[in-house]
């Protein structure tokens, strides 16, 4: 029924509808990455050298290596704390569910800016986190400026990315089929591992990929909690655009990190809705005040 | 009535909690995640109203000092206008054409439309640094840098991806019939969209315009690469505070844009409660 209804209705206004959307994508996001493309190519002439630069020029890949590094410990941080939190959110009833659900969105909220000068005061020298660490007897522990500062911030923005998916999938499990485990006699870290680990696997796999990816791109948090001599890929794209006028060389690295992503995203996609995943924070908040 | 059917919902978990209590372990690990998750949002309001000129965490006194500063200085209410006026106009752009682009592609099916949907939603996982770089080549060439054309067109569509997301969920529970009825009852397409489609998927629109407007407000890396001497906005001037100037005006600013988004999100709640009731 509904299929004869859409069908009949002038397709072509629809299609027209679609066209300012796509105009300005086509402005803010098309023509510059494709100019970037083209530039990264074609300066002087058509040549390679730029995207060879980048894995002769001995910092590229030092710089991305370590963008890797940090991307894999943010996401290991994340899924060590998300998946229990998830876990939880499944298991509580509906109001606390709500309350967690929103503690989850609180870092969307909280102002990139903010959020970022929240870390420097805590992680600082002098700042409370070096106090509590030296109460414990641990001396010198300074986190800003260093990989770990970075780590901590990025972890706790990126958290959500790893819970929503997570809560999406662990939701969907049937918890009785891990009564029914431990009513057969298994230990209950065995019916986990049997019946409920692999249930949640799409939901892991996911999260991890979005997790690892997003964090590939930070730019505001290693540049505010990092060290200069230990700067991320962004920095690098950055400093190359602004500082050395490298406008090719700096195309030609855009292009890099731009396939890198969506390669990953589009492998994600594959385990459900990524994209989408990003959207459920919209979407939760207007089910939730329904 | 609502009430007798969460009732019937509940009480198999309330009786499941006997044989399958949640464990002591995972509420503790739960709690310390959910202080990560706010702790720094906590800090930032106690953090503006210190009296110290560093950064520092407790505040040893209170004062208004740095809200006074905010509020006097002509940079700092500058860059807070000029983010104001950017996210406003990006969020209204981005809500007329995200919602079209959003009722276009609810009634289009195949595999182009699949692939354009796609397409809207992809600035939402291209690295914002990427964009950045990029934008800010090509708007060196158009003279938009430094503009506030180029912000709001820039901040524009990065709000898309929110009210298609948005709009989109709101079209999901809308009933295809209650169209063909209108248009049998002799109202135009313009007519039926606007008496029937907009009331009820009004909620997602304001939802997606809501989001647009925050994305906006707070974007920072395509702002960075945008900013110039005579054109910023609040975010890029924060980060000046943090990187060159170690102004701690920033708490005072935190805070507000804290309380400001806050506000700004509660927004659609209030609707809803208010619409619950009648």
């Amino acid at each position: 029924m509904t299929t004869t209804t859409r069908t009949r209705r002038a397709p072509r206004a629809s299609w027209l509808l679609l066209v300012p959307a796509l105009a300005l994508l086509a402005v803010i996001l098309l023509v510059p990455l494709g100019q970037s493309l083209l530039r990264s190519i074609g300066t002087p002439q058509f040549t390679l050298e730029h995207y060879a630069g980048l894995f002769t020029d001995g910092v590229t890949m030092t710089v991305l290596g370590r963008t890797a590094l940090t991307a894999v410990i943010v996401t290991i941080v994340a899924f060590l704390l998300g998946y229990p939190y998830a876990y939880l959110m499944t298991r509580v009833g509906p109001r606390l569910r709500g309350v967690l659900l929103v503690i989850v969105l609180i870092p969307f909220w909280t102002s990139v800016m903010a959020r970022n000068y929240a870390w420097i005061v805590l992680l600082q020298r002098g700042g409370p986190v070096q106090s509590v660490f030296e109460f414990f007897g641990a001396g010198d522990v300074v986190f800003q400026g260093s990989v770990v500062g970075v780590t901590i911030a990025m972890s706790q923005v990126l958290l959500p990315f790893m819970v929503l998916p997570l809560f999406s999938s662990l939701g969907g499990i049937d918890r009785k089929l891990l009564l029914a485990a431990r009513g057969l006699g298994s230990s209950p870290l065995v019916a986990f591992w049997k019946i409920y680990w692999p249930l949640s696997r799409g939901g892991v796999v996911s999260g991890l990929i979005l997790v690892f990816t997003l964090s590939l791109g930070f730019y505001v948090t290693p540049a505010l909690l990092g060290s200069p001599q230990q700067s991320l890929i962004a920095q690098l794209l950055a400093q190359r655009t602004t500082q050395l006028l490298d406008f090719a060389g700096a195309g030609a690295l855009g292009i890099l990190v731009l396939v890198i992503t969506l390669a990953l995203v589009a492998w994600a996609n594959r385990f459900g809705g990524t994209i989408s995943a990003i959207g459920v924070a919209s979407t939760s908040q207007q089910k939730e005040s329904r | 009535m609502s009430t007798a059917v969460k009732g019937t919902t509940r009480r198999p978990t309330r009786r499941q909690r006997g044989v399958d209590p949640i464990p002591r372990w995972l509420i503790v690990i739960g709690a310390a995640v959910a202080l990560y998750f706010i702790l720094p949002t906590l800090i930032v309001i106690p953090l503006s109203f210190s009296s110290a000129s560093a950064f520092e965490f407790p505040p040893k006194d209170f004062s208004l000092r740095w809200y006074e500063n905010f509020f006097t200085d002509p940079i700092w209410l500058k860059s807070l206008g000029n983010s104001f006026l950017v996210a406003i106009l990006a969020a209204l752009i981005a809500t007329i054409v995200g919602t079209a682009a959003a009722v276009g592609l609810n009634r289009l099916t195949g595999r182009l439309a699949g692939f354009l949907r796609t397409l809207l939603m992809i600035s939402m996982v291209t690295p914002a640094i990427v964009v950045a770089v990029a934008v800010y080549i090509s708007f060196l060439q158009w003279h938009l840098t430094g503009s506030l054309l180029g912000y709001v067109l820039a901040h524009a569509a990065l709000g898309v991806p929110f009210v298609l997301v948005s709009v989109t969920t709101a079209l999901g529970g809308f009933d295809a019939t209650l169209l063909r009825a209108s248009s049998s009852l002799g109202a135009s397409p313009l007519h039926s969209f606007i008496r029937v489609t907009m009331p009820l998927i009004s909620r997602g629109v304001i939802t997606g315009a809501i989001f647009a407007f925050v994305t906006s407000f707070d974007e920072v890396v395509i702002a960075l690469f945008l900013r110039s001497p005579t054109f910023q906005t609040l975010p890029v001037q924060m980060y000046n505070s943090v990187t060159f100037e170690l102004d701690p005006t920033i708490s005072a600013s935190s805070s507000l844009v804290v309380v400001v988004v806050t506000i700004i999100f509660l927004v659609p709640l209030l609707i809803g409660s208010r619409k619950k009731t009648r």
